[in-house]
This record gives structure tokens, sequence and C-alpha cells, in this order.
């Protein structure tokens, strides 16, 4: 009974909503300006949709669930490292779907990472912070290997960063098995300590505030007196400092417009002197990158690297950009929309357990939303395309 | 020092054994108009190319203000002010007007390191430059898509202008246009031209061609069929010049002549 009750909140919430934004306002002083509402203008931006998605989220969630615990200081928490892993790969994706390309490679990237971090700490007595760069310069290689592949033969990205899926995912798997002989490699969490680079990937933050909340019997406490949540997670740091970053990248460099044009018309661009090979070239490292920071956090997070994770992932990424307004075939998103599908992902995939509701259901919801998006997308593209 | 702006002289441009252009001379004065006429095939893409410095001329010279040059790249014609608009125009319909006028060449601000793209110097640039042309850009952020075919035909020139053409090569401008909309373009390129520009409009139109052009060129089969200044000229003589003009009138006659067979 009460989710009749919950969506007729919602609808109701929403309708005021809309009211409340829906103010004429005086931009420009040309009488033959048509006059555009602030809704219009919002309307127009590519990460609306996830945004109300976000916000119609939460909603449901505050009301189905907001009595068990999912939005105390450790739940929330718990939701938002969640999204903030799965925000890191899926901004860098979107940067690269606004440039026009696709890059199906993040996933393996994950998983290669990890060992690229473990192996050489563990066997090769390496110094935690050298395997640490040494997955980065891999990165790096990787996602210039894909970059210079696409652009230099001009074949669609998909195919090609398929391909590097499998590549990377058996290269991590046999290399693995023939130097360690099994899978997993476990031992890491020793060598955090004293480490100079790990603590950017494995310290919680805010820990003071954390201890004073608890202090002041504000947020929930063990039974030792502790806060049950010790701090913000440092995937969630990652997470708010990239989405800040790139969205400042496209909105107000040239490296950002060049990322809009390359992938709107690369032959355009190109005649009027974009370096589109470059840029594309770019963004390949950067979602390589940011699949090495998803890696470096859950590993060092877990204490051990595993061969299979992150599989998977680059389709969530993926996903998590198209719901945040990026178009499938370029030019068009935002990495704060990005940022925001995510959140919707992760909020609803650790939500669902507060609920009634079959976990099992979580991949039916992230199919739908991605669906409507698409959809929803397609119908801005057409309305910001179109001739007046 | 001749008076001539730029001066393309006997350009011939082979491709294996195929002889795309022959011998094509061209000379422009600073405000002129030439139209260069052809149908389909006649090598007009081959020219703008060669002009453009996609293509290096196998024979012949091109003048650039009495110097005489030699392009390796599209980058070297249009840093000499060679400015070449194609029919896709190289606009971004996703991107807001500003954003596509000054792609490529953002303007910057800030201090070194930390640059960032100028938007609102950008924006008011943008949204004068298209009010001189009697484009009201109702708002510079607004997506080209949503932009007439003329309109955005009108903004790939004016960016070209902008950033320093003196000779300004346009591809087929109106073929995709409207009646109004052609008219739009046509007089905007006068426009350009009466401030000094060089404009070579490439077109199979002629009836777009005669009214602003002070001189045609008419191209067939990769070679010249001279280049008349307009009093020399007629709007029927040139249609007819174009390829299948000839080609029509014998047509025409060995159907009458059919004609007269069978009806005896």
């Amino acid at each position: 009974m009460k989710f009749h009750w919950a969506f007729f909140l919602i609808f109701l919430y929403m309708s005021t909503k809309s009211k409340s934004i829906n103010i004429k306002t005086d931009i420009n002083q040309d009488e033959r300006l048509k006059k555009v509402s602030k809704l219009k203008l919002l309307l127009n931006r590519p990460e609306l949709g996830a945004l109300g998605g976000a916000i119609l989220v939460f909603i449901f969630f505050g009301i189905v669930a907001g009595d068990t615990g999912m939005f105390s200081a450790y739940g929330m928490l718990n939701f938002l490292d969640v999204s903030a892993n799965l925000g890191i790969i899926a901004i860098a994706a979107a940067m690269l779907m606004i440039g026009g390309e696709f890059d199906l490679s993040i996933g393996s990237m994950i998983g290669f990472a990890g060992i690229c971090i473990a192996i050489p700490a563990i066997y090769w007595g390496w110094p935690l912070w050298m395997s640490i760069v040494f997955a980065f310069s891999m990165a790096v290689l990787v996602g210039y290997f894909n970059g210079i592949l696409v652009v230099k033969t001009g074949l669609p990205s998909f195919i090609v960063t398929l391909a590097m899926l499998f590549i990377l995912r058996g290269a991590t798997l046999a290399l693995t098995r023939l130097i360690t002989g099994r899978t997993q490699v476990p031992g890491l969490r020793v060598l955090i300590e004293n480490d100079p680079i790990a603590w950017i990937f494995a310290t919680d933050t805010f820990k003071w505030l954390f201890t004073w909340l608890g202090s002041m019997k504000l947020i929930d406490l063990r039974t030792d007196g502790t806060p049950l949540a010790t701090g913000i997670p440092p995937s969630v740091i990652w997470f708010i400092f990239l989405a800040i970053i790139t969205t400042w990248i496209l909105m107000k460099t040239r490296y950002g417009n060049w990322i809009f044009a390359s992938g709107g018309d690369k032959n355009g661009a190109n005649n009027v002197g974009v370096p589109v090979g470059r840029v594309k070239i770019s963004l390949f490292i950067g979602t390589a990158v940011a699949a090495t920071i998803f890696a470096t956090i859950q590993v060092l997070d877990a204490g051990s690297a595993d061969t299979m994770r992150g599989t998977l992932k680059e389709l969530e990424a993926i996903a998590a950009a198209v719901v945040g307004g990026c178009l499938l075939t370029g030019g068009y998103g935002s990495a704060i929309g990005a940022a925001f599908g995510a959140i919707i992902f992760g909020t609803v995939s650790m939500g669902i357990f507060y609920t009634d509701v079959d976990t099992d259901w979580f991949k039916v919801f992230l199919g739908a939303m991605m669906l409507i998006a698409v959809i929803f997308n397609n119908y801005i593209r057409r309305k910001v395309t179109e001739s007046k | 020092m001749s008076d001539y702006l730029v001066q393309f002289n006997n350009i011939s441009k082979f491709f294996g054994k195929v002889i795309a252009l022959k011998d094509v001379t061209m000379k422009l004065r600073k405000g002129e108009i030439m139209c260069l006429l052809g149908d389909n095939g006649a090598g007009k893409s081959t020219l703008i190319k060669t002009l453009a410095g996609v293509h290096k001329p196998d024979e012949g010279e091109i003048i650039v203000e009495d110097k005489k040059i030699i392009f390796d790249s599209p980058k070297d014609a249009l840093d000499i002010g060679i400015a070449t608009v194609y029919q896709d125009l190289a606009l971004v319909s996703l991107m807001s007007v500003t954003r596509n006028f000054f792609m490529g060449r953002e303007p910057m601000k800030g201090p070194p390191f930390f640059k960032t793209f100028d938007i609102e110097k950008a924006n008011k640039i943008a949204a004068e430059r298209m009010g001189q042309i009697g484009i009201d850009v109702r708002d510079p952020s607004q997506a080209v898509g949503t932009m007439s075919g003329g309109e955005r035909q009108c903004l790939a020139i004016s960016r070209a202008i902008y950033f320093g053409a003196k000779v300004l090569i346009l591809d087929e401008p109106t073929s995709a246009l409207g009646v109004h909309q052609a008219s739009v373009v046509l007089k905007y390129i006068v426009k350009a031209a009466s401030q000094g520009l060089a404009v070579i409009l490439i077109t199979h139109n002629v009836h777009h061609a005669y009214p602003v052009g002070n001189s045609f060129t008419v191209l067939n089969r990769g070679k010249s069929l001279g280049t008349y200044e307009k009093k020399d000229i007629t709007r029927e003589k040139l249609l007819s010049m174009m390829a299948g003009g000839e080609e029509l009138n014998k047509l025409e006659v060995e159907l009458e002549e059919m004609n007269r067979l069978s009806s005896q």
C-alpha cells in the first residue's frame, strides 16, 4: 500500500516544483527574443534527466526506506561509496562519449591495474608507491594504444576496445596464474601504512567531523563508543574532485570545446584546426587512468587484487553516462550528468537492500532506466537541433 | 605591382593519367566576386582543393599580392588569408553558435597555465558579428542546429572573415537553400566583397551567380572556357556555355530532325 502513496507524493512534489521554477525572467533586452523561462533553459541542459532521476530516487527511498537506517550517516556513506566508485569511471566514459568514442575495456583495465599493483608489490618486493606508479603508467600505455588504434585505423572504437576487453582480461588472468599460480593476490594491507602515495587512495577524510558528531550523539555509535561511520571514503573525494575538474574542463577550457567538436563532427573540427586525433587519444588515456584510480582504491580497500575485478563495469559506466545525458553519437553530454547517473545506480543498488524488494530486480531497474534515458536523450537531441 | 590580389596562373592538376585540370587561369582584384561555373564533373572541386592547399598543382603558379606562393597544406593557405568554406561548413550542429564560431581558435583569458575559454568575450563577438550581417542570434549559446541553412552558411562565412580571410572561396553556398535563404546569403557575399575581400563563388546555378558576380569563369571537363566580365556576357550565353548547353542545343536540333523525318 505504501508504494502507491510514494508515487502519489512524488507526483505532487514534482508538479509543485515545476510550477515554482516556471518564472519568466528578463535575460535580454531584445524585444524579439522570445521569453525563455528558466525551466526551459534547464531543459536544454543534458544533465537534467539524471538530476531529476536522482531526486526521484532519493524521494522514493526516503519514503519507502526512510526509517530503515539507509539515511543514517553510515548508510549514506555506504551508498555514496558505491556511487562514487562507479562515478569515477562513468565520468571518464562520459568525456570519451562526448568526444565521440566508446571504451569497452574499462572493466578489464580495472582488473589489469589491480594486478599491476599487487604482483610487483607482493612478489617482486617493490614498494607499494612504485607499483601504483607502474599501474598508472600501464594505464597511460593502454589508453594511448586504444586511442592511436582508433584514430589511425578509423575503425569503430566499439570493436577496437572490445578486442582490448578480451586481451586485457585474458592477459590479466594468464599472467597472474603464471607468476603466482592463483587468480587472487592478497596481502596488500600491511604495505599501506607509511607508504608515501597509498594514502591518496586509502584514507578516510573528515574523521574529526565524525568523531565530533559521534561525541554529540548525532550519529550511530558502536558499543565501544566510536562512531559507526568513521570518515568520508577516498572514493567519494575522488569522485567529487573528478566531477568538478571535468565539468570545468568541458565548460571553461579550449580543450573542452575541442572535445565537443571532435565528437560532434570530426571532419568539421579537423577543417578548422582542432587536433581531433590528439583529443581522442587523450580521452582514451582518461578512461584507462580512471579505471586505474577505481582499481587502486578498491585494491587498497580490500587488501587484495582479484583478476576478475571490474567485470562488466564498462557497461555500467556507459549506462551511467547515457542516463547522464550523453548521446551515443557523441558531441553532447555532461560530466556532471554522468555523476548523477552513477549516484542513481549506486543509490538504487544499495537502497534496494533496505526495501522488501528482491535485489534481483536491480538489473531490471538498471536496464529500464537506461532505456528511458536513451529515449529521453533522443528527444532532447531533436529539440536541440531542429530548425526554427 | 599588379592590381590583382590573387592570381592563379595556368593551374594544372593530374591524377595519374586523368587530367583533372588543365591551364586554368583566374585573377581576382580586391572587392571582386568571381563566379566559377561548371556542371558536375567539370573539375570545380579539384580546383577549389588546389586553391585551398589540399592538392598541390602539378603546373602553374599561385601569386598572392605579387608573391609567388607554394602551399604545402590547407593551413598554409589559411595563414596567407585564403579561406575556404566547404559545403559541410565545418559546423557542429549540437554545439552553440559561439562554440562553433571559435572552434579551434578559442579566445583565452587568465594567467599562463590557468588560461580558460573566455566565453563572455566569445559570446559578445559572435553575437556582434552575426548582428552585422543582419542575423539576429537570439542567444549565442543556442545550438547551431536551431539555425536555418542560410544562417549557418552566413555563420561559416562570417567566421572565415573574422579570422582574417582576404580571399574567400565558397563552395556551392546556395545549393541547398531555398530562394529566400539563397538571396540572404548572396546579399551577404556582396557585402563581404564590398569590404575589400576577393570572393570566388563556386556554383552550378547561373541564376544565383549572375546577379552578384563581377566576372565569370566557366569550367568544362577540366578546362577553362574563358573568363568574362559581366558586361561581355549574358545570362543565357553563360547557361549554354556550361556543360550541357551546347550539347542540349545539338540534341534539340537532332530531335527536330527526327520529328521532321518521322512526320514525312
